[in-house]
């Protein structure tokens, strides 16, 4: 019989042993630690810190803000100040992008409908979050009826549009257009989709070992929920909310643009692209730069969902 | 001559965010015609990727930085693609490892079967691929292969696909058969019996084996060569029989310290008394040699038996059962039996192991015993007190002197918590001490369970799955609990680290007096642990004895089974 083992080094013995006997008596499983911590979040902002596109993202985003909080250091024009004889005219000396149909400056006009934007996303947001996680994390967590009840409930709601319900609403309550109307309309019938992704996420985490460990160590099972299962099941949500922020603020002006939405007197993307779209083919650049404004933030929204996505993802997290 | 299979100098990398990892660091090895080989090694030890590389089908990212793979003379490192699939199935059959994800759930079995008989030229027309793809599956030994072909893999117990995927492998009569961990997934009586069929089967059509395998007692028992592993290299390798009595390198040698079945084995062969030392080369390795043997382990154990007082029972379980309702679509549902009218009692401070293959229901009892389920009928008396007639304050008192260790080190512990906070939940749920006496508990219970203080700050997903177990573990102690419910609690571990935590348990079972209840499917890994032994099968307890009464003289078939198909009989018994 040949027993040989080929071993590429010594020669063909029978019983090869390897001479690097350093090596094989490392202490087994010792504890090496990095100098960093880690943990989700850690981990999560060190890969973002990483990504061109969560930089791009952000600093648009602050910059957005800090327009919407101060628009004053952006410009001195009053936009409510319009000259009928200056309707559509170009550009000129301290109203670089021209005016509206109105003779109002745009430039000015974009600048301070950046809040009313904003504000609409943000309203939205925390209305469908707020509803999203209590109602989808309930729907998980206790499941049986309380799924049931709260999972249709939530159905009936996605079935109808958003922008449709909005639409009826704005409609029926014409008399009180305001910023708060208008975020209640649209995040009323937007939550449902935030409630699936809890939903889904808190049944994944509450069947963790760790949720057992609790249970057996006599936690109460609200307690768990707002202890364990909530911090474990909440990145998902914080991707989905940015990405209907970025939605919201679309659903805004395309509310005001069918001239549902808010009023001429409210600053809004919306309501200037729907003013200028009367001229569109003669003068098309007063709604080309409300659109523009509108898209630039959006995209920073989506982007940064997509950037927050990659460093949260549950995938990228059973990578390490 | 050509060798049949020449594995030279093969290093093969994984490109990662931080350059290149190395996962083989120069592997050279043969295998002849006909022969079987087993690659032996822990996870990360680049067992699976040198199979992998052989048939060029490195996961994501991995790639052959150099050396060669000479099959049948021929370099498969260079090989195109065309090549390789020539050579892939037909040449050299591949079973993978796990049997419940590798057949595709949407197409039956049978096409499956015959998609594999077409791509690899055995039969042509329709008629005849099936006639094979049949044939292909009773060699396997799947009963009844004709009324099985259009079932679906569902409907297949794991064992059963594992000898679909056999049968696929082996199909086009290849000269070399890879097989990755083919059984670790399966219960252990199942695994004894596809590996006989496997073996037979590679004796007949006289099919060179290369066997991937973490447990060194398995491989030694079916494989001719053994070739063991550690980090990206080759530390030994030679006649298995050589290298199980005689190894030579250091970290083959705490291996087979440490490998549960060798031990249980080596207890066996030495009669109840005294333990057969390990064969002890260099001297310097001795000493950790000595730390992980667990056959020593267990007779440190015996010694200090007498030492524990009698003290009564810890847990009375009387006649518990368990009926789960299973829904049957629409409003109906069946009744099934997990647990039925099992009874048995845990003497204080000492073991009991619950042994059963999956669905025995083994689980069950803990989560029963834990108060994560409620019994349908039975009473479960701990320190003499029924648990079914407490309520409230008494129960959440109860379960400071009870405590779970769960087998999943990855999902045990809340990845959003530092281990400091981890360790110290029981104490904060429990209202003991103020924050500065939880502090001093918690780096207490670092220090007993061997991890540095430090640790306190960290997070869980800086450590490995063995010092995950430790946490776990120290969590449980926390409250200075009587019982411990160990469910499956070294499963998931490396053989290594295994035997680390198995040491570790009894030393604090020891210094604290503890009760254990371990819960396992791993027979083997009882005999060094437990003080009485439990035998469950389909919900009820078959056989229950002393652990050594268990072992020499089993009374039921199914606990004889179960003895035999711990690897390694034939070897160290003698």
């Amino acid at each position: 019989m040949r027993s040989d083992l080929s071993t590429g080094r010594a020669s063909d013995a029978p019983h090869y042993v390897s001479d690097f006997a350093d090596e094989a008596v490392v202490q087994i499983d010792s504890v090496k630690l990095d100098e960093r911590r880690s943990n989700l979040w850690i981990d999560a902002w060190r890969d973002l810190r990483r990504r061109p596109v969560f930089w791009v993202s952000g600093v648009l985003i602050l910059f957005i803000t800090v327009v919407a909080l101060f628009p004053g250091l952006f410009t001195s024009v009053d936009p409510r100040f319009c000259d009928i004889a200056k309707s559509n005219a170009g550009p000129e000396a301290g109203h670089v992008l021209g005016y509206t149909r109105q003779g109002c400056d745009v430039y000015a006009r974009i600048v301070t409908g950046t809040g009313t934007s904003l504000s609409v996303g943000l309203i939205v947001v925390l209305l469908t979050s707020v509803l999203g996680i209590l109602f989808g994390s309930l729907a998980g967590y206790y499941g049986g009826v309380v799924d049931a009840v709260l999972s249709r409930a939530g159905d009936i709601f996605f079935s109808i549009p958003y922008i449709l319900a909005a639409v009826v609403i704005m409609s029926v309550l014409s008399a009180h257009r305001n910023i708060f109307v208008i975020s209640l309309a649209i995040g009323l019938f937007a939550w449902p989709s935030t409630a699936r992704v809890m939903r889904a996420e808190v049944m994944r985490v509450k069947n963790a070992d760790f949720v057992m460990a609790s249970i057996a160590l006599g936690l109460s099972r609200f307690r768990i929920l707002l202890r364990h299962v909530l911090p474990n099941a909440i990145a998902p949500v914080i991707v989905i909310s940015t990405i209907s922020l970025a939605a919201a603020i679309t659903a805004e002006a395309t509310l005001s643009f069918l001239g549902v939405g808010l009023p001429n007197s409210i600053m809004s993307w919306g309501n200037d692209i729907s003013q200028a779209q009367a001229t569109l083919r003669t003068e098309p650049m007063p709604l080309i730069w409300p659109s523009l404004a509108l898209i630039v933030t959006v995209l920073s929204f989506i982007l940064m969902g997509e950037a927050l996505r990659n460093a949260l993802d549950p995938r990228a997290r059973a990578r390490r | 001559m050509t060798r049949l299979l020449e594995v030279v100098d093969l290093e093969v990398g994984f490109r990662t965010g931080n350059g290149v990892v190395k996962a083989l660091n120069g592997v050279s090895f043969t295998i002849d015609r006909g022969e079987s080989v087993a690659i032996v090694g822990e996870s990360g030890s680049g067992k699976s990727t040198t199979a992998a590389a052989i048939i060029n089908l490195l996961p994501g990212g991995g790639e052959i930085l150099g050396g060669k793979v000479l099959f049948e003379g021929k370099d498969l490192a260079k090989a195109s693609t065309a090549e390789l699939e020539e050579v892939r199935g037909k040449r050299i059959g591949f079973v993978p490892q796990d049997p419940m994800s590798n057949l595709d759930p949407v197409w039956s079995v049978g096409f499956q079967v015959r998609e594999t008989v077409r791509a690899n030229g055995l039969a042509t027309d329709r008629a005849g691929a099936k006639a094979k793809s049949i044939e292909v599956l009773q060699q396997a030994g799947l009963p009844g292969a004709e009324q099985r072909f259009h079932q679906y893999p569902h409907q297949f117990s794991g064992g059963m696909r594992q000898r679909v995927l056999i049968g696929m492998g082996l199909a086009a009569n290849p000269s070399l058969l890879i097989a990755d961990e083919p059984t670790s997934a399966l219960d252990v009586t199942v695994q004894r019996r596809i590996l006989d069929h496997l073996d037979s089967l590679t004796e007949n059509s006289g099919t060179a084996l290369m066997f991937i395998t973490h447990d060194l007692g398995l491989a030694a028992e079916r494989a001719s060569k053994l070739i063991v592993m550690y980090k990206g290299r080759i530390v030994e390798a030679g006649p298995s029989l050589e290298i199980l009595r005689n190894p030579r390198h250091p970290y083959t040698q705490r291996l087979i310290a440490a490998a549960p079945s060798l031990a249980s084995r080596r207890i066996q062969a030495s009669g109840a008394g005294e333990v057969a030392p390990v064969a002890s080369g260099e001297q310097q390795a001795a000493l950790e040699v000595e730390q992980l043997d667990l056959a020593s382990a267990a007779e440190h154990r015996l010694q200090h038996e007498d030492a524990r007082r009698e003290a009564g029972d810890a847990i009375v379980v009387d006649e518990l059962t368990k009926v789960f309702k299973i829904r049957q679509g629409g409003f109906r549902s069946t009744e099934f039996t997990a647990v039925d009218k099992v009874s048995f009692s845990i003497p204080k401070g000492t073991t009991t192991a619950l042994v059963g293959e999956s669905g025995s229901g083994k689980s069950t009892v803990a989560k029963l015993l834990l108060g994560l389920e409620t019994p349908t009928s039975g009473a479960i008396t701990i320190d003499g007190r029924r648990t079914d007639a407490l309520t409230g304050r008494a129960r959440f008192e109860l379960r400071r002197r009870m405590q779970p260790v769960f087998q999943d080190p990855y999902g045990s512990l809340d990845p959003l918590m530092s281990i400091g906070s981890i360790i110290a939940e029981p104490l904060t749920v429990h209202g003991v001490g103020d924050r500065a006496s939880r502090r001093q508990r918690v780096l207490e219970l670092l220090d007993q369970v061997a991890l540095p203080r430090v640790l306190a700050g960290r997070y869980p997903n800086e450590l490995s799955g063995g010092q995950r177990q430790r946490i776990a573990i120290a969590r449980a102690l926390a409250l200075k609990p009587e019982i411990v419910v160990l469910d499956e609690a070294v499963s998931a571990l490396d053989v290594l680290v295994q035997a680390q935590i198995l040491s570790l348990l009894a030393e604090l079972q020891e210094e604290l007096g503890l009760t254990y209840l371990f819960i396992t499917h791993d027979l083997a890994v009882v005999r060094v642990i437990a003080d009485n032994v439990c035998v469950m099968q389909k919900g009820r307890i078959v056989e229950q004895a002393a652990t050594d009464e268990v072992f020499d003289n089993p009374r039921e078939q199914y606990t004889r089974d179960l003895l035999e198909a711990i690897p390694g009989a034939s070897l160290l018994a003698s």
